[in-house]
């Protein structure tokens, strides 16, 4: 069962909000999929990015997956931890392995975005 | 004459094992409107006659000239113990090691060629090899754009048009730019990179730049203020890519040394056959902090699940059959088995070895200046060479082909090597190795300087009669005097 | 082969003793380097190893023993065509008068190597149906860069500016897409029909005046002929865009369909695949380019010519101003394209013809094995290969593909090419090429059987295979979080060992 606080994309990231900063990562599902993670490219802080527009990059061994924005905002923070220690996003993906905080502009594109239920129901057809 | 093990009752035992009583069946698939009956192509030959046509065809080379040809291709001794491992079939008919568990040989000598590369670069990130070092200078171009994260290139002169050339081509698809720095044409320093040129390039703020590429040697043998030259690019937040001769890293500073983010160069010197121009060996090689960017694959090493050493294709994500349109390269393999040469070749002469080669060159060369001049023609820049350089000779093509009737290749007319210079329309690049004897510096000598007579209108024309071979050097021609 | 220890075999670097090299050629003189300025020298000398010639033997003989290979085993790896490296090709290039000529030499001293190049050029126009080739790409991949900047060329030499897209099917090798990125184009992945070809539909919707072309691979990544070429190539040329074909499945079709009839405008060969030159464990190889006559005009150059006494040369540079240029110094790996004229000449017509007679029908009787047992979809004849797939098997007993090929070890083969192409499930592509033996296909056949019983009986010992070959599984993850990419020598000459560089950023 994926976390119930929190809210997901049809490409498998998940979003936390907390005020009007957003953390984002990717799913248990999507880490799973991809096998073990070599590799996050990340956005600087600075950055904007626009809600489902490509963000960064990640890579596991035999394969690599765009990711993808749940909300539009500026990048305030990326998770140094991931240059050294991808595998934390295999590991913890909805806590240690957060990729980026996002400042967000507006928290009405929550909206926008799927619950958990419209998730586990996504990620069983795939 | 083919190679297929199958005969008339093989063929006739799967046929019936498909329910089809000819092969035809088969390409039904293939529209009858674009079905082919066959190909007209000349008659198949016996192994018996391919190797005679082989031989006869060898024979109208001629290699048997004195050659002081280089110009980005040089003759270096090559110990037979290098080709008996190349023709281990283990080796040279293996595939790509994408199984490494059946790999183990292939990518321990391809993770050994990496660091012996690295050895001699100073850089701790070489690739598994490029096509040659046109390609990889196109592609350590491409690397600084994305390194930078700029889009123009300046490139010295200095580098060998094959190479300016391909960069070009490379070039041709995208948004990227590049501009040629000129050489100095007088002064001490003629003949290398105008570092006031490039200083005025990396000034215009409207288009940053985000590599210079040099090379050292430069293609007319001279040696580069690489330090400087790294240093002015780097000041203009540019990354610094340096084009190198391998056999010449084991006596000159490597890349390493002077600041230099990139290598890449052409690995042919380190004991691959000339053999017209290919299969050759790219070399490619970077700093760690652009590890990322480097195309082409990468061995690495790392343990089994009962942790054994053991080597494997790493960083595979970077590479077209994972990341397809957004591959920074759609390079699909290496040149492994070059790969492989190269490093026989240097495990073979060691470091002593490789510099005795490089030195040796290096006097050899020194003794050809002073012949050469002596006959007339004297070197057309004054700076600093290892075993390569450009010498004044009027007419030079004529002279060349001229001198061919004496048994001397004169190395190449610098106006067929960069045609577009006029700097250097009457000149020949030569250059000199270990295998570079007296005897045949003394043929070059006295034949040009009859050349050169005949030329002026002093002799009548030179030259044996009817351009016949090589003349005798002595009374014992086998035993050339060292 | 029982292995223990913490290595198969030391590394060059550990066999290296200070002064265990010997001198092969006379020392240089001392004074050579005396007139190099100081700061362009090195301070230190290279750490290269330094072993003496029998500890150099005994190491690469015992690497060698650690690999697989054609000369030892099947290799029935699907699109790489691994069939046998004639031994008459090794003598060839290793003749002196073929080894030794500089790439530079004139024209007139290398009558006999422009003399194959030039019959080579004309002999894969015939085979391709094509009017005109370069031999000068290094490689597939770089075949078919100039492929398609040719094709760009083109465009631009009729003001056609707007051409920005190139069409691939989606069963195309990774090369394609990341070749059209190169030469500057957006890739547009069209779905293929169910039937495993190309969806007319889907071109004819996508093709409109933005198509530089498209590039398709025939025989398929999936071993079947393109039924539908025909059309495709008179939509895309309706549409005013070209049509390049990735030639890395000729092996199917020599003698028996040449691209040129069909209207393709631009294919690639590759002659380490088709034409038999050695893999080399990862090359070199060589991708000759073909065009119809209309994009001679653009391919790189030089071109071999023949003058109208019989003599060859190289073009000259500017001679042919359209050139896109070169793609790569000198003529080309000619090494690797006498191995192709050899091979060539050794067969013929006839000879080829037989070769694609005998590939296909390999290919299909081990196909008629498998099915039952794997998947094999595409009800229809294939080519030279097919696909077959464990996703009924995986199902079934949680088997994958990359368990069974990893089992093939064992049981002594090498494994076809898994999960590739992308579109069909749990893939394993088998190509079994013309030089195999019916003994050693029946053997593969069996041996994959064998595999599927064990799947449903005994999956450990699939799951946990290979257990017989030289290293186990390995840490792939490690590898590309932390590499190590280079052994370090220790300072004084110590042993040292591969340690793991600075690791790059992030970002």
């Amino acid at each position: 069962m994926v976390p119930p606080d929190l809210r997901y994309t049809k490409e498998h990231e998940w979003v936390r909000v907390d005020g009007d900063v957003a953390t984002v990562g990717i799913t248990d599902h999507a880490a799973g999929q991809l096998g073990d993670i070599v590799f996050v490219e990340l956005p600087e802080p600075g950055r904007a990015l626009v809600q489902f527009a490509a963000f960064g990059v990640i890579e596991s061994v035999k394969a690599v997956s765009d990711l993808f924005a749940p909300l539009s905002g500026e990048v305030v923070e990326a998770n140094a931890a991931l240059a050294t220690r991808p595998e934390l996003v295999n590991a913890d993906p909805y806590g240690e392995g957060w990729m980026v905080k996002v400042r967000v502009a507006d928290l009405g594109q929550l909206d926008a975005l799927l619950d958990p239920a419209g998730y586990e129901a996504l990620a069983a057809e795939a | 004459m083919a190679y297929g093990p199958h005969t008339g009752g093989d063929r006739a035992r799967m046929l019936d094992a498909l329910g089809i009583s000819t092969v035809d069946a088969l390409f039904d698939d293939i529209p009858a409107a674009v079905r082919a009956t066959g190909l007209d192509l000349p008659p198949a030959l016996t192994e018996l006659e391919l190797m005679a046509r082989l031989r006869g065809l060898a024979g109208r080379n001629r290699v048997d000239l004195a050659s002081f040809i280089g110009a980005g291709a040089y003759r270096h001794h090559a110990p037979p113990v290098v080709d008996q491992v190349l023709l281990r079939g283990e080796f040279y008919t293996a595939y790509t090691p994408y199984q490494p568990e059946v790999s183990q040989g292939t990518l321990q000598t391809v993770y050994e060629y990496q660091s012996l590369i690295a050895e001699l670069t100073g850089l701790d990130v070489v690739s598994a090899s490029h096509y040659d070092g046109a390609a990889a200078t196109a592609e350590a171009a491409l690397m600084t754009c994305r390194g930078a994260r700029r889009g123009r290139v300046l490139l010295s002169r200095g580098v060998h048009r094959h190479y300016r050339e391909t960069l070009a081509t490379y070039f041709a698809g995208g948004s990227l730019a590049f501009d040629e720095v000129p050489l100095l044409a007088d002064g001490p320093a003629a003949g290398t990179t105008d570092l006031a040129a490039l200083e005025r390039l990396l000034a215009d703020r409207d288009q940053p730049v985000a590599g210079v590429i040099a090379a050292q040697p430069n293609v007319l043998g001279l040696l580069e203020p690489m330090a400087e030259i790294g240093r002015l690019g780097h000041a203009a937040g540019a990354l610094f890519a340096a084009v190198v001769e391998p056999v010449s890293l084991g006596v000159l500073a490597p890349p390493g040394a002077y600041g230099a983010d990139i290598a890449a160069g052409e690995g042919q010197p380190l004991g691959l056959p000339l053999a017209f121009g290919g299969p050759y060996l790219g070399i490619l090689a970077c700093r760690d902090a652009l590890v990322r960017q480097i195309p082409g694959r990468l061995v690495g090493m790392t343990t089994d699940t009962e942790g054994r050493r053991a080597y494997v294709m790493t960083m595979r994500a970077r590479e077209q059959d994972i990341r397809r349109e957004r591959a920074a390269s759609n390079i699909c393999s290496n040149q492994a088995l070059c790969a492989l040469a190269s490093a026989v070749w240097l495990a073979a002469l060691g470091p002593g070895g490789l510099r005795d080669v490089a030195a040796t060159g290096a006097a050899r060369a020194a003794e050809l200046e002073a012949a050469l001049a002596a006959a007339g023609a004297p070197r057309l820049h004054p700076g600093p060479y290892l075993n390569e350089f450009a010498v004044r000779v009027p007419d030079a093509a004529a002279v060349h082909r001229r001198l061919l009737d004496h048994g001397v290749l004169a190395g190449i007319p610098t106006a067929e090597l960069e045609p577009g210079d006029p700097a250097l329309a009457d000149g020949l690049l030569v250059c000199a190795t270990e295998l570079t004897t007296s005897d045949e510096i003394e043929l070059f000598a006295f034949a040009l300087r009859e050349e050169l007579l005949a030329g002026m209108g002093t002799l009548p024309g030179a030259g044996p009669p009817g351009g016949a071979a090589l003349p005798a050097l002595g009374s014992d021609a086998m035993e050339a005097r060292p | 082969m029982s292995v223990t220890g913490e290595r198969l075999q030391p590394s060059l670097f550990e066999r290296s003793r200070p002064g265990r090299n010997r001198p092969r050629l006379p020392a240089a003189p001392a004074d050579a380097l005396d007139r190099i300025p100081a700061e362009a020298l090195r301070a230190t000398p290279p750490a290269l190893p330094e072993v003496n010639e029998a500890t150099l033997v005994r190491h690469y003989l015992n690497l060698s023993q650690l690999n697989w290979s054609v000369d030892g085993g099947f290799y029935p790896l699907g699109s790489c065509t691994m069939k046998f490296n004639p031994k008459v090709n090794e003598w060839a290039v290793r003749l002196p008068g073929l080894a030794d000529l500089h790439p530079f030499a004139p024209d007139e001293t290398a009558q006999g190597t422009l003399a194959i190049l030039w019959e080579l050029q004309r002999l894969l126009a015939e085979i391709g149906g094509m009017d005109a080739v370069t031999l000068q790409p290094a490689a597939g991949a770089q075949g078919e860069l100039t492929g398609i900047l040719v094709v760009r060329a083109y465009h631009r030499s009729r003001g056609d500016t707007e051409r920005s897209e190139i069409l691939v099917p989606d069963s195309a090798h990774g090369t394609n897409p990341a070749t059209a990125s190169m030469a500057g184009f957006r890739t547009v992945n069209i779905p293929s029909a169910a039937d495993g070809g190309v969806d007319l539909d889907a071109f004819r919707a996508a093709a409109g005046p933005r198509t530089a072309g498209v590039m398709i691979t025939n025989p398929s990544t999936l071993g079947l002929f393109e039924a539908r070429i025909v059309e495709l190539v008179d939509l895309v040329h309706a549409a005013g865009g070209l049509v390049y074909m990735d030639g890395a499945n000729m092996n199917a079709v020599l003698g028996h369909f040449r691209p040129g009839a069909a209207g393709i405008d631009a294919m690639h060969f590759n002659v380490h695949k088709t034409f038999s030159t050695p893999h080399g464990g990862g090359g070199p190889g060589a991708g000759p380019v073909a065009v119809r006559a209309g994009l001679a005009p653009f391919l790189p150059g030089p071109l071999v010519v023949r003058e109208a006494d019989g003599r060859f040369r190289l073009e000259r540079p500017g001679e042919r101003p359209a050139s896109i240029g070169r793609v790569r110094s000198f003529a080309g790996s000619v090494g690797v394209l006498v191995r192709a004229w050899a091979y060539i000449r050794a067969h013929g017509a006839d000879g080829l013809r037989e070769v694609s007679e005998d590939a296909v029908l390999a290919a299909n009787y081990v196909r008629q094995r498998l099915r039952g047992t794997y998947d094999v979809p595409y009800d229809r004849p294939c080519m030279h290969e097919f696909v077959a797939a464990a996703a009924t098997l995986r199902r079934e007993t949680g088997v994958r593909t990359l368990d069974v090929a990893k089992r093939l070890i064992d049981k002594g083969f090498h494994p076809p090419t898994i999960y590739f192409p992308l579109i069909v499930e749990e893939a394993m592509l088998i190509e079994p090429t013309e030089t195999e033996s019916l003994e050693t296909l029946d053997a593969f056949a069996d041996a994959l059987l064998e595999i599927a019983a064990e799947a449903r009986t005994e999956p450990a010992l699939v799951t946990g295979a290979p257990h017989t070959a030289p290293v186990r599984r390995l840490d792939e993850a490690t590898a590309a979080r932390q590499p190590n990419l280079r052994w370090r020598v220790a300072p004084q000459g110590g042993a040292g060992r591969g340690v793991a560089p600075a690791r790059a950023p992030g970002v």
